[in-house]
């Protein structure tokens, strides 16, 4: 069959965002966020959750490692391979919408 | 206790077990539950609360049929007010014009569609129930056009193991996000039916690797789940993610348990909401600390390294084959037992071979009072 759907492929100009059923959630029981899935539950650490956040469908994927490394005062390649690598994954397992 | 009890992450809620279906592998008790034994509106509203409270994160609305509860749109509305991810687990038979609609505005998450065949003779055979495979596209359609995510379940046995290409071309054709490969689990009325649905080992292994191919074609265009057969593994899977370690199910009646096929053991006396709070169950239930951990465990489980990876497997298939439910679930390469697994296989197919019947007219179809329970 045809495939109306292709696999996205991460780049520096994608504005990738969250999908309608994944959802960002702080949770007072553990005192932690969250991500909520259709079938998983995910306890991101605190890189993993900054990237998830900018994921508004307005930053792009470069401004968005430019902000990072700026933040956490690190290179900017080691930044750019880590989130290239993290979103192509989530991206790969349809969390996230590039 | 010696392990640290942590607060649970899933609830399955088996709101009714009524169902216009009636699949030969169905998970819910063999002993099926009157509507009038359904806890009322108020009292699952209370138990979401509580449950919520308690720490659940996500909440799987099951049954039977959950839609054919009229107050579905509240129950979801309720969870979803304390942000409660929810997934309707539903047949999609029967579902009036408007209601997914009305269930996505009141914050539903995330629909999972069973589906009996990816044909419509395949699906209508094993439902028993005629115009089900068109209704059940129909279903999907809505789902997609109310903006809501589509899961594709296909519960896998005989009948349809060489409908799985077909499953997946379905899933893709219909935009599901995911695709379920799910071999049915022989419990509940699966165990009944048990010699009519195993698979034998040529298809099994064919299945694996069109699932595989399919699996690496389709990265980032669908997710494919495979639940593998126990029958034909080396390992168990970690039924539940452990017993009450971080998920528990609640049946019609409100009663707890720590997973869907627990009332199979019966040595164990299971409690019932309202009797006593959630929390109360949850950490003091003697049901659901009898196999907490990994203290009860026995060998080969007690030292093997991975104990704490499947918690010794599936309590029910141990008490089912091995007649003990503290036993390592035969399934497991270690357990003493294991080659009894494949002389059930063998049997199985022996029996189809003799009564000439790989259709469908030995199955005994899930209805209520068709099968008793052994006592
Ligand atoms: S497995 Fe079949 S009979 Fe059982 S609840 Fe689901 S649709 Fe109904
Ligand atoms: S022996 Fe027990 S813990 Fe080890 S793999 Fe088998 S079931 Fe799992």
């Amino acid at each position: 069959m045809t495939l109306t759907r292709e696999r996205r492929i991460v780049s520096s100009q994608a504005t990738p965002s969250l999908p309608r059923h994944v959802r960002i959630q702080f949770d007072p029981v553990r005192q932690a966020w969250s991500v909520l899935s259709p079938e998983k539950v995910f306890w991101p650490n605190d890189i993993s959750l900054d990237i998830l956040r900018r994921c508004n469908g307005s930053t792009t994927i470069g401004t968005l490692i430019s902000d990072l490394a700026a933040e956490y005062d690190a290179p900017e390649e080691d930044v750019a391979g880590d989130v290239t690598a993290f979103l192509q994954e989530w991206s790969d397992n349809l969390l996230v919408k590039l | 206790m010696s392990e640290l009890l942590l607060p649970p992450i899933g609830m399955l809620a088996e709101l009714t077990h009524r169902c216009p279906l009636q699949c030969p592998y169905c998970s819910n008790p063999t002993e099926l539950m009157k509507a009038n034994r359904e806890l009322d509106t108020q009292t699952w509203l209370y138990l979401f609360r509580q449950a919520a409270d308690l720490g659940v994160l996500q909440v799987h609305l099951s049954g039977g049929e959950p839609t054919l509860r009229r107050d579905l749109e509240q129950l979801v509305a309720g969870l979803s007010s304390r942000g409660v991810y929810t997934n309707l687990i539903t047949a999609g038979v029967g579902i009036a014009e408007g209601r997914i609609r009305a269930l996505a505005e009141a914050g539903l998450d995330h629909v999972q569609l069973s589906f009996q065949g990816a044909r419509a003779a395949t699906t209508e055979r094993i439902g028993n129930n005629r115009g089900s495979h068109e209704k059940k596209l129909e279903t999907a359609r809505r789902v997609k056009a109310a903006g809501l995510p589509l899961t594709v379940n296909a519960p896998i046995h005989r009948h349809n193991i060489e409908e799985v290409p077909d499953f997946i071309e379905l899933a893709l054709s219909l935009g599901a996000e995911r695709l379920e490969i799910a071999n049915v689990q022989y419990s509940g009325w699966a165990l009944v039916n048990r010699d009519a649905l195993m698979p034998d080992r040529a298809s099994v292994e064919r299945q694996v690797e069109i699932v595989e191919a399919a699996r690496e074609r389709l990265r980032g265009i669908m997710n494919i789940d495979f639940v593998t057969p126990d029958y034909f593994a080396t390992y168990p899977k970690p039924c539940m993610g452990g017993w009450a370690r971080d998920a528990f199910m609640v049946a019609p009646d409100g009663t707890v348990l720590p997973c869907h096929a627990a009332h199979t053991i019966r040595s164990l006396t299971f409690e019932r909401f309202g009797d006593r709070s959630l929390a109360e169950i949850w950490t003091d239930s003697p049901a659901f600390n009898a196999f907490r951990g990994t203290g009860w465990m026995q060998e080969p489980c007690r030292s093997c390294d991975r104990r704490e990876i499947d918690w010794g497997g599936c309590r029910c298939q141990a008490m089912a084959i091995a007649g003990d439910p503290a036993a390592t679930d035969p399934a497991c390469a270690k357990s003493p037992i294991h080659a009894r697994m494949s002389m059930l296989i063998e049997d199985a197919l022996a029996t189809a071979r003799a009564d000439g019947s790989n259709d469908a007219t030995t199955f005994v179809y899930r209805r209520i009072a068709a099968v008793q329970e052994p006592v």
